[in-house]
């Protein structure tokens, strides 16, 4: 085994002098190794790994410590007042930089097809002042409560751009006046309130309903007017009775009492007589049409009394009475 | 005897709880390296019947997770020499095992290499009042087995029944049910020191670990390296290790003698070491690296650099022919396996039916070992490489890996050993009748 004793000996023996060797007074430091490090983990290591391998243990530290640290913070900086006003005055004034944007602004509202009445309700209901941020205009409560003017049927409201807020009525058209016990209102024909007046001259174009209910039957109230060509220049109104059919008021204190269903079928029936007979020029008080049947006639107190008088009979007082047995009874009360 | 069945019984029944959790450890405690398995069972489900892969003798119902290697602290021959340093060695494995797995385990299964086993074939018999074997019956001939004086301080490791004979039919490897008059068994008991086996039970319960079964380190390396034809006609299994050279044969799928040589790889390291004035570090790389045992002319020629950094240059720069290594190196491996072949002389290793000897363990890996050992042991020997299970990494398929894997292969298919019979009823009445008594005189 060669080279496994590298030192050889005797090399010159002697008689030479040793050579001066300058040793130094120290020897230089060596650079420390670094001590290696144990790769055992130390026993608190050990179970503390061991103790984090516990699947609810590793969800608490990682989930839950995090969450609870997190909300501490959270709950610690936001419990002082100014920091809070701070936070929220900050986010407030970020949402309020971007809603004022100038893209955002509304500057100007137009109205179409609005009278001028409506256009200054209208007007007078936009929440804000104009210029404002779309933002703070709600356009669906806005049509929400503009639909609540009984003269607007239906609006139509849009932001174009441009910053125009536009908005498209359309108006009730007044169809009949409706004379109750409050007074009188203007109804359009589907019998929805448009407008209250005083005096029932200021719209003498009009056709005029009364009774309770009768606004409710509005529409069947104008077919009847419309049917009832003819005798229209006498057509005082329609009055709603009991709030189920119709009685078609003329002058001269005629009545014509429609029934409940086929009113229409009745005037028509009613006019038609009147065309063939003359019917309602001769002296009848009410023509009762409400059995279809059997057409009711009462004569007026002219025409009864004159058949009295044929008859023989003592003619009748305006209170319905025969004058003769009225005085009678008068005298029998008075005795 | 008595104390040690209830201690197994407990292992048992952790076992058991381990297995109904699923994640089990394998520790193997060598001289030169410790490893780590950690095994997952999962259900035998993983493969159908169509797949072709069949039972597989349990292996296919569980899986490797975690696998961990580190350098052994504090062992020499096979047994722990100092705690602490084990200890943390023990430590080191677990944490990083378990850091691979991504599980905790809390039931390890260790094997012991060294402690001086000592094995002993028992043989018992009883008569069959009944006429037919029960499952009392089997209990009762394995409590009648005459057990011989094992010596102070030892400790039973294992206990396994390996033959029935029913009216001198032999061979039986399950006589229940079977009628006959007398039934007899012969048991392998392999008894180790006591002190060993509890150093190493504390060591593990020092690392919050409970231990679930203690194996054999040459039984469990012969489960992993021989094959099945080889475990049932016979053969020896040598585990050639860092500080213990184990010995086990098998015959009829039984492990009938086991045995190891206190001396191993270190050995040949600190030969090297200190033939070449080396440092160990430096002396084990040249073993694993050049190291030989058939010397050629070629190696004459082919020089080894010994490195190495003591600060000399001339120490440093020297250089050997590979014949050297191989000179320092084959008389140590000679030794060894002579030691080997006295222990299967003693075992009647020549007597058996087939004569193959497997050699397996880091030890193996020496080249020319298999033309060493068949010159000295017999012509049938190969090297053996354990067994692949699933999941194992492919750097842990290493022959040093086998009794890592075979103690694996056990946890999954244990062995039935004595105490998974129940105790004899006739041992009861005595203790529970004294232990009533005392209750009763306690209490009143």
């Amino acid at each position: 085994m060669q080279g496994l004793n590298p030192f050889q000996r005797g090399q010159g023996d002697g008689g030479r002098p040793a050579p001066v060797r300058h040793v130094p007074s120290r020897p230089a430091p060596q650079p420390q190794r670094p001590v290696r490090k144990d790769p055992a983990p130390s026993r608190l290591a050990y179970r503390l790994n061991r103790m984090m391998l516990r699947p609810l243990v590793r969800r608490l530290v990682h989930v839950g410590l995090p969450a609870f640290l997190a909300a501490l913070v959270a709950g610690i900086w936001l419990s002082d007042d100014t920091r809070r006003a701070n936070l929220t005055g900050g986010l407030d004034a970020i949402v309020d930089r971007i809603q004022h944007r100038e893209a955002f602004m509304v500057k100007m509202m137009t109205i179409e097809g609005a009278s001028p009445v409506v256009d200054k309700g209208l007007r007078a209901m936009l929440p804000v002042d104009l210029p404002a941020s779309s933002f703070e205009i709600d356009l669906e409560k806005l049509r929400e409560r503009v639909l609540k003017l009984d003269a607007v049927e239906a609006v139509d409201l849009r932001i174009k751009p441009g910053g125009i807020l536009s908005a498209v009525v359309t108006e009730r058209v007044p169809a009949v006046l409706w004379r109750h016990a409050r007074g009188i209102e203007i109804l359009d024909k589907t019998g929805h309130r448009v407008a209250s007046v005083t005096a029932r001259d200021i719209r003498s174009d009009l056709p005029i309903i009364s009774g309770e209910g009768a606004d409710r039957a509005a529409a069947e109230a104008l077919a009847l007017i419309d049917a009832a060509g003819p005798i229209l220049p006498r057509l005082r109104g329609l009055e709603r009775m009991g709030e189920r059919r119709w009685d078609v008021v003329l002058d001269r204190g005629q009545r014509i009492k429609l029934p409940e269903t086929g009113a229409l079928q009745a005037l028509e029936r009613a006019i038609a007589l009147d065309r063939a007979q003359h019917m309602l020029e001769r002296d009848i008080t009410v023509v009762d049409l409400r059995k279809q049947q059997r057409p009711v006639v009462r004569l007026g107190l002219d025409a009864q009394n004159a058949i009295r008088r044929a008859r023989g009979q003592p003619e009748l007082g305006p209170d319905g009475q025969p004058i003769a047995a009225k005085a009678t009874n008068g005298r029998k009360k008075s005795g | 005897m008595k104390d040690l069945y209830e201690v197994q019984r407990a292992m048992r029944n952790m076992r058991r709880q381990a297995m109904q959790r699923g994640v089990i450890a394998v520790l193997d405690i060598g001289t030169s390296k410790i490893a780590c398995l950690v095994l997952q069972f999962d259900g035998p489900s993983q493969f159908r019947e169509t797949d072709g892969v069949g039972p597989m003798a349990g292996q296919s119902n569980f899986r490797v997770i975690g696998t961990a290697t580190t350098r052994s602290r504090g062992m020499r021959y096979g047994e722990i020499e100092t705690m602490a340093e084990t200890e943390r060695a023990i430590r080191t494995v677990i944490q990083s095992a378990q850091k691979v797995a991504g599980v905790r385990v809390d039931h390890v299964i260790a094997c012991i290499s060294g402690a001086r086993p000592a094995s002993y074939g028992l043989a018992g018999e009883i008569a069959l009042p009944a006429g037919k074997v029960t499952e009392g019956d089997v209990a009762r001939v394995l409590a009648s087995c005459d057990v011989p004086d094992f010596g102070r301080g030892r400790e039973v490791l294992h206990a396994q029944p390996v033959n029935f004979a029913l009216d001198g039919r032999s061979g039986l490897s399950d006589p229940r049910d079977q009628s006959g008059s007398r039934l007899a068994c012969d048991m392998h008991v392999l008894t180790i020191d006591g002190d060993a086996a509890g150093n190493l039970e504390h060591c593990i319960r020092r690392c919050d670990m409970e231990l679930a079964g203690v194996a054999s380190a040459s039984y469990a390396s012969g489960l992993a390296a021989l094959v099945e034809d080889e475990q049932e006609l016979g053969a020896a299994c040598i585990d050639l290790g860092g500080g213990t050279t184990g010995v086990s044969v098998f015959i009829k799928k039984h492990m009938i003698f086991a045995d190891a040589v206190r001396v191993g790889g270190e050995l040949i390291t600190q030969d090297i070491a200190k033939g070449l004035r080396v440092s160990h570090a430096v002396a084990e790389r040249l073993k694993t690296l050049h190291g030989g045992l058939e010397a050629t002319g070629r190696d004459d020629r082919e020089m080894i650099e010994l490195g190495g950094e003591t600060g000399d240059w001339e120490t440093d720069r020297r250089s050997v022919s590979r014949a050297d290594l191989i000179g320092i190196m084959r008389p140590r491996v000679e030794e060894i396996l002579e030691n080997v072949a006295g222990i299967l002389d003693a075992a009647g290793f020549d007597s058996m039916p087939s004569r193959q000897i497997v050699l397996t363990g880091g030890g193996s890996q020496i080249p020319g070992l298999d033309v060493l050992a068949s010159r000295m042991l017999g012509q049938n020997v190969r090297i053996g490489r354990p067994l692949r299970i699933q999941g194992l990494p492919h750097n842990a398929t290493a022959p040093g890996f086998s009794s890592a894997i075979g103690l694996a292969l056990l946890t999954a298919h244990p062995q039935d050993e004595w105490w998974d019979f129940d105790m004899p009823a006739e041992h009861y009445p005595a203790r529970s009748l004294r232990r009533a008594y005392r209750w009763f005189r306690n209490n009143w």
